[in-house]
């Protein structure tokens, strides 16, 4: 079951979902990755701090959030991945291949904001 | 640990050419700190029967079975499989256990089709993330950190100096695996392998491309220098 919006076709099963079990982000959506400085283990990467990408996709289904459950907290709430991808030359000031260039990683949803375009 | 020269000496005649060498195989200089910390904590986790040693065995046994030619095998059947290449790109992980190759933990896999207009190359750059449960351990440059920085800032630059020069038109599209997903590039078919078979086709294809830095070579071509 992939709960990819609010609305169901008119003949799926009309039912409530789980706040967490709708993805916030949808393909096409842009996003700016957060600022933060977490003390200890984190995933996402320094260089992308702060930058301004595209979602790609989301990925099914929704997961643990593998900086916490390095810590061993492995249970309680799941939110979802997304795939988002960043143009190089957006990533890297002197990035001087090609402007096709581009970055894909998978990001967990507490470290997006949605971005006006 | 049994001195191999003389081992040897009781194996056969010497009466033949002999170009090998009789060292004996022995473990030279002072483990390093990682290797004396590895040693300590798998010792302490057995005795604290938190890990029993045939797990420990098992686990390698587990990866010494999963090495390139699964992949190959899964890139070749969805080069000749329109439909088993469609449900490799929509879930890499089910797919492969239509194999009967198991995932043991909780990854999943996307599977990165190269195109005219793309070629996907992977990295970690968090440590070495990779699909070991298909492709088996990594390589060590994959795991160091040259390739793990560079890759993400100048991958043309990392392409070139394993022989692959890819067009400005086409875009180097570089995923960084850091999450709970690995990935696998499915690269091009080279051109003028029409007739072979889908074990021949296997047969073409290794782990370097499979994470992106070479392209397929068809059986005609010749190794870059």
């Amino acid at each position: 079951m992939r709960p990819e919006s609010t609305e169901n076709p008119a003949s799926a099963a009309k039912v409530v979902f789980a706040e967490r079990e709708i993805p916030i982000f949808r393909a096409g959506d842009i996003v700016r990755v957060a600022e933060r400085s977490p003390v200890g283990h984190y995933r996402v990467p320094t260089y992308l701090r702060g930058k301004i990408g595209v979602v790609e996709a989301v990925i099914e289904p929704p997961g643990i959030d593998n900086e916490d459950e390095s810590f061993g907290r492995n249970a309680g709430i799941k939110l979802h991945y997304y795939r988002v991808s960043f143009p190089m030359k957006s990533i890297w000031e002197n990035y001087e291949d090609s402007s096709k260039d581009a970055l894909h990683i998978e990001v967990f949803e507490t470290w997006l904001q949605k971005e006006k375009p | 640990m049994t001195n191999e020269a003389s081992v040897h000496a009781d194996d056969h005649s010497h009466d033949g050419d002999h170009s090998h060498s009789h060292a004996p195989v022995q473990q030279e200089g002072h483990p390093s700190y990682y290797e004396i910390m590895e040693i300590a904590v798998r010792e302490l986790l057995v005795e604290k029967k938190l890990l029993g040693p045939g797990e420990i065995r098992r686990q390698i046994e587990v990866l010494d079975s999963r090495t390139p030619a699964l992949g190959a095998k899964v890139v070749a059947k969805a080069w000749v499989d329109a439909a088993f290449k469609a449900r490799l790109l929509e879930n890499g992980r089910t797919a492969c256990e239509e194999f009967g190759i198991s995932f043991y933990d909780d990854t999943q896999l996307i599977v990165l089709e190269n195109t005219e207009k793309i070629h996907n190359v992977i990295v970690c750059t968090l440590c070495s993330c990779y699909p070991r449960a298909l492709l088996g351990l990594p390589p060590d440059w994959y795991k160091l950190k040259p390739y793990r920085a560079r890759t993400v800032s100048e991958p043309r630059v990392v392409l070139a100096e394993f022989g692959t020069v890819i067009p400005d038109d086409v875009e180097v599209r570089v995923s960084d695996s850091t999450a709970m997903v690995r990935y696998l590039v499915l690269p091009l078919r080279p051109s003028g392998t029409e007739a072979l078979t889908e074990e021949e086709l296997a047969a073409l294809v290794t782990r370097d491309a499979m994470i992106g830095v070479i392209m397929v070579k068809g059986p005609n071509e010749k190794e870059a220098p």
